[in-house]
């Protein structure tokens, strides 16, 4: 933002840039699905693509985090990762056992290796 | 059903304390932070879109950084709109008002869960989780705007790590075939390759190299080569 920038630029930035580039996304994705069934062939493609692309947003934040998560060691936050997956599928598939498993092994290892 | 909600919405809301941060830091105001985690609704968007304004860049350039990061939101909604739709009786003004509220978290969550569901019972029920957790993260994030001046690191590491193992955890929970637990394998493996190679397309790439191979892979071990 610089100082010649009219007061409402930032919120037609946000509405144009932000929101209608995002939504345009969302809508072709109703229209595109139109009559498609759920257990279609193109279907399960979309939805390998969809996963895929997701699990890709998953090791990203694990090994290329923004902010305070950068301070931590990688193995350690790989360790911690891979922990809580471990322990939700130990565990009935849990979700909350996971994340804190997770979390139990993040914040103990950063200790430890903090204090050694 | 509370339980279920409250997971999600503590984890995304996690993340957003983590962006209301980086939102103050970056000179956006109050409002500006909260009309940004309405309308866009998608947080690496929203991070691009700081960033965009922040560094003086132009609303074309902007809208094409947004854009790009974004593209992943239609697969999923391509994905997720089958699961609530009633055939010949949902309105399709009423899945584009739906569609607002996906965003991977939301995605992940509805994946998982709206299958146990009776059809006519979905959409509504997304609408209305859709609905709580954006008014409940749009509320925690001006608050955490207003009071959170900085974290200890270890604090933010720590809320950083949660939406990651959340995600990991619930795609799992959520995959139903062969083809989806493959395509999570190979999207896991390949994200950081691609974000080494191609970064900005990287997120497309692992979706469509990913998915395709996973796709493939299952399909040959389901039908053969035919």
């Amino acid at each position: 933002m610089t100082m010649a920038d009219p007061w409402w630029w930032p919120y037609a930035m946000i509405v144009v840039a932000g929101w209608l580039a995002t939504d345009v996304w969302r809508w072709l994705g109703v229209l595109f699905s139109g009559r498609l069934r759920e257990d279609s062939e193109l279907m399960v493609f979309i939805r390998s693509v969809a996963t895929a692309l997701v699990a890709g947003v998953i090791s990203k934040l694990v090994l290329f985090p923004a902010g305070a998560l950068e301070t931590a060691p990688v193995a350690l936050r790989l360790a911690a990762a891979v922990t809580g997956f471990a322990a939700f599928l130990a565990f009935g598939q849990r979700v909350i056992v996971g994340v804190l498993a997770a979390e139990v092994v993040l914040i103990g290892g950063w200790l430890l290796l903090g204090a050694g | 059903m509370r339980s279920a909600v409250s997971i999600p919405a503590l984890i995304l809301t996690a993340a957003f304390v983590g962006y209301a941060g980086l939102a103050r830091e970056s000179g956006l105001t109050l409002d500006q932070t909260l009309l940004m985690t309405g309308l866009v609704w998608a947080l690496p968007s929203i991070v691009v879109l700081t960033g965009a304004i922040t560094g003086g860049m132009g609303m074309i350039s902007a809208g094409l950084a947004v854009a790009l990061a974004s593209v992943r939101l239609m697969p999923m909604t391509m994905a997720l709109m089958p699961l609530l739709r009633v055939e010949g009786k949902t309105k399709r003004w009423h899945l584009l008002i739906a569609s607002h509220f996906v965003a991977v978290t939301a995605w992940v969550f509805a994946m998982r869960n709206v299958q146990d569901l009776p059809r006519e019972a979905r959409l509504p029920f997304f609408l209305g989780f859709g609905a709580s957790l954006t008014g409940f993260v749009f509320c925690m994030t001006g608050i955490a705007y207003v009071m959170v001046g900085s974290l200890p690191p270890m604090v933010a590491g720590g809320l950083f790590m949660l939406t990651p193992v959340y995600f990991l955890c619930s795609l799992w929970g959520a995959s139903r075939i062969s083809a989806d637990k493959a395509a999570m394998l190979a999207g896991l493996v390949l994200g950081p390759v691609f974000f080494r190679l191609a970064p900005g397309l990287d997120l497309l790439l692992t979706g469509l190299v990913g998915g395709t191979l996973a796709y493939l892979a299952t399909r040959l071990s389901r039908r053969g080569w035919r």
